[in-house]
């Protein structure tokens, strides 16, 4: 009798032991004493049953013999999925998942970011904002962005400069990680050696700037990030066409080996091959083009030992032609043409170490090599030059006390030898600079952080100087930044590579001093004054916000390039004063949830002494407004659509002086305002691929005659320098986007 | 190259073992969002002697180095419940947690799950 009352009990128990797995979870510490981790997730693989553990890092949770697959899961750490074949009792212990250290935001992140902390006016434009205007290298990137304003396409070169606080980009540092890139021989056509697809993110810094890239940074900085092998696609294709002839393909592939290498092939072509005169000027309205353009990145990544490493090679070859389709007989015996072809093979490295007992001690080295060869004839001209280059930077952070007190440190060496062929004379130079530099952050964690930074610096032509910046930041009031910069820089101005375009004019060239160190020229050294204000607020119950920059450029020497007399180009030191004031005020708000709004409108007073007086900068629009509106549907199943406008508007810009010349040749000494729209609509079918198509210029604004005297391009008024809008009119494109994770 | 790297590690390796009165430590440390990633790192920070103060919002571990001749982990986990997160040795009084903003009540389960959501 008793024996069936025991197995009464017996039965339930032993079936509810059956039904319950139990056990624990606990992680080691730095002891290896084992530390119980509280509200684990425990659950069976594809069901809803699941609980989490205690205090004690005990669980129970239901058993039935078909599940097998135990899911033990925690925030931060790796999640291990368990084979279970007999409910035993089971000790787990969990390891902490490294990765976790970079938490994502989900927020709705914009893809144009001003900082709120950064003691430099620094604008962050993430792979999202290029993708608004898919065409095609960094030169067309800034389209979508009031800050830097891009000039339109002359008829030869086809290529676009930017300017930044009125200035052009000769006195922007433009970097590639972090390395000065576009500088030299390649500032006049850099940009568009860099296919936009290869750009990961661009960091634009107004004003100075660090020390620590250099001393070259008159009016900012541009640093492009490139694709990373590690968390770029496996595959991505990208496809352009373009009406006005333009074909573009870009193949990225991606490839994982181990743990810690990576590496990616990144290969561009384009062609441009169809001949357009729609202004019946016989020269072409774009030039014809080809590019081959050739990446090998590798990246070791090993988190343990604190090292990062990068290492490129690039191979480019560019070449572009322009000029007459046809001649008139009377005043012309052969066709003026022009032809400009570059070569370039770079290496760079990169190695970083973080100290992995000590996080806050970190050492970069970042190492370069570039052979740059432009053969080009413009007409009679001949422009050649050949440039080396070797570039390295070593850079130590540590703090001072504790974090809110950085120091960053290091030494600077660069090698540029120059050789140039300007029509019939030789030129020749070597540069070599060595330098330190020191920059302090401070951080006082709450509403305040500045870097003070100085780098002494000898170079064998400019001497031996001193190149002081400063950066402040403080918070007043909650959401908003004053910043304040202030910095000095120099340069020598590479005076034919930085203006090839007055080669295709009959101008002759002077250069009017003969002391110098550089062409007989003196280095440039400018400050750069600068105040911001950033702040954001609620405007329809959505984040908006509202910037004032104000920027002053103000040379102590500048090497002149003086227009100013229709058959002359006159370059000389600068005798008087020059400087370049510059206003911006930007707005930004989303007046509807998935509405993006920008709005901005520039004011610049940019004047230099020229021989025949102080005058505004020639082709430099004293005001400009810009509107740009970008609509996203929401993502569903992957499908999207967006859409993309932009608006520009340019003041009047002055024309250099053509007083001289014979009256038919002569220009008004103002240009009318000049309105463009551009449009961009993008269709997401997948996440493997996309279409877009867009239209530039859709208004089809066109400049009429453009070129002065095409009839005679030997003759002695010919000039293709007096280019201040659109020559091609309207242009439509398509392309298309394949990606493979 | 080579040599440069060496030479670094070399450095490297000197210069860290001179610092053996700095000590590496991690603790574990209550919160939710990105204010009080940004109060505990001050907190920690602001105490004399800590040179280095990281805070994971999902583990909620922060890793900390700090002198041990100027200070310890009894004085860094006072001033961080005083700035009010509770740590593993020491809890904020209700004054110091009543303070900080709503957003960051982590003892509130709700405020934790709308954090989750995020």
């Amino acid at each position: 009798m008793k024996f069936i009352y025991y197995f009464i009990i017996l039965i339930p128990s032993l079936t509810f032991g059956q039904n319950l797995l139990t056990g624990k979870v606990y992680e080691k510490n730095q002891n290896n004493t084992s530390i119980p981790i509280q509200s684990a997730n425990i659950y069976w693989l594809n069901t809803n049953i699941g609980t989490i553990t205690d205090s004690e890092g005990q669980f129970k949770i239901p058993y039935q013999k078909k599940h097998t697959k135990l899911v033990i899961s925690y925030i931060g750490y790796k999640t291990d999925t368990l084979t279970i074949n007999t409910p035993k009792y089971l000790r787990h212990e969990l390891f902490s998942n490294n990765d976790l250290d970079a938490v994502s935001i989900s927020t709705q992140k914009k893809s144009t970011q001003k900082s709120y902390l950064s003691a430099t006016n620094i604008l962050n434009i993430s792979s999202d904002e290029l993708l608004k205007a898919a065409c095609c290298n960094l030169s067309e990137s800034f389209e979508t962005n009031p800050s830097i304003d891009v000039n339109f396409t002359d008829a030869v070169s086809g290529t676009r400069q930017i300017k930044l606080l009125g200035l052009t980009s000769p006195y922007i540092l433009i970097a590639t990680e972090n390395i000065p890139s576009i500088r030299g021989a390649s500032q006049a056509y850099g940009l568009s050696f860099i296919p936009g697809t290869w750009v990961e993110s661009i960091q634009l810094t107004k004003g100075a700037g660090s020390v620590i890239n250099g001393f070259e940074s008159f009016s900012g900085q541009i640093n492009v990030e490139l694709q990373k092998p590690r968390a770029n696609e496996k595959l991505f294709i990208n496809a352009y066409a373009s009406g006005a002839g333009r074909y573009e393909l870009n193949t990225h592939i991606n490839h994982n080996i181990n743990p810690h290498w990576d590496t990616g092939f990144y290969i561009h072509g384009n062609l441009r091959s169809q001949e357009f005169d729609k202004n019946n000027d016989s020269f072409l309205d774009v030039p014809l083009a080809k590019q081959i353009n050739i990446l090998n990145r590798w990246q070791y990544t090993n988190a343990k030992k604190g090292l990062v490493s990068f290492m490129n090679l690039r191979y480019l070859n560019d070449e572009k032609q322009s000029g007459q389709i046809q001649f008139n007989p009377n005043t012309q015996t052969q066709l003026w043409q022009s032809d400009i072809n570059t070569e370039r093979i770079e290496f760079s490295g990169k190695l970083g170490y973080v100290n992995p007992e000590i996080t806050y001690q970190t050492m970069g080295l970042q190492l370069s090599y570039s052979h740059h060869n432009q053969n080009s004839v413009f007409g009679l001209r001949d422009y050649n030059i050949i440039q080396n280059s070797i570039y390295s930077n070593l850079i130590y952070n540590t703090i001072i006390s504790d974090t809110r007190h950085k120091i960053k440190t290091g030494i600077t060496f660069t090698y540029d030898d120059y050789n140039e062929l300007v029509e019939t004379t030789k030129y020749s130079r070597t540069e070599r600079s060595i330098g330190g530099f020191a920059e302090y952050h401070y951080d006082n964690l709450d509403n305040l952080n500045l870097t003070l930074g100085a780098r002494i610096d000898t170079n064998n032509l400019l001497g031996t100087f001193i190149t002081p910046r400063l950066h402040l930041r403080y918070t007043p009031w909650g959401k908003a930044a004053i910043k304040a910069s202030v910095g000095r820089s120099k340069r020598s101005a590479n005076i034919f590579a930085e203006n090839q375009k007055y080669f295709a004019s009959s101008r002759t060239l002077n250069i009017l001093n003969s002391e110098g160190n550089i062409y007989g020229l003196d280095p440039e050294i400018a400050w750069n004054y600068g105040l911001s204000f950033l702040q954001g607020f609620q405007l329809f119950n959505r984040n908006a916000d509202v910037a004032i920059d104000l920027y002053r450029t103000d040379f102590n020497n500048q090497v002149v390039v003086d227009a100013e007399n229709p058959i002359e180009l006159n370059f000389y030191n600068l005798n008087g004063q020059s400087y370049a004031n510059s206003l911006q005020l930007e707005l930004n708000f989303k007046p509807l949830k998935r509405i993006d709004v920008r709005v901005a409108y520039k004011y610049y007073d940019v004047k230099t002494q020229y021989q025949s007086g102080i005058q505004q900068a020639p082709l430099t629009p004293s005001q400009r407004f810009f509107s740009n509106i970008a609509y996203e549907t929401v993502l569903k199943n992957n499908k999207q659509w967006k859409f993309d406008i932009t608006l520009n508007w340019l003041n009047q810009q002055r024309l250099p002086n053509t007083n001289l010349s014979p009256l038919q040749f002569q220009k008004p000494n103002l240009t009318p305002t000049v309105t463009t729209l551009n449009a961009q609509i993008t269709k997401v079918f997948s996440k493997n691929f996309e279409i877009y198509i867009g239209g530039e210029n859709i208004t089809n604004l066109k400049q009429n005659n453009p070129i002065i005297n095409p009839d005679n391009a030997f003759g002695s008024n010919f000039d293709t320098t007096f280019v201040y809008g659109p020559i091609f009119g309207s242009m439509y494109y398509t392309g298309l986007r394949f990606k493979i994770k | 190259m080579k040599k440069i790297i060496t030479l670094t590690f070399i450095l490297f390796t000197t210069y860290a073992f001179s610092q053996n009165k700095n000590t590496k430590t991690t603790i574990e440390v209550d919160g939710v969002c990105f204010m009080c990633k940004h109060r505990i790192e001050k907190a920690a920070i602001k105490t004399k002697g800590v040179k280095t103060a990281v805070w994971n919002i999902s583990t909620h571990k922060l890793e900390l180095i700090y002198n041990q001749q100027k200070t310890d982990l009894k004085t860094i986990q006072s001033n961080i419940a005083n700035s009010g997160h509770d740590t593993k040795l020491i809890k904020a009084k209700a004054e110091n947690y009543n303070a900080i903003d709503p957003c960051c009540k982590y003892r509130d389960e709700q405020v934790v799950k709308n954090h989750e959501k995020n």
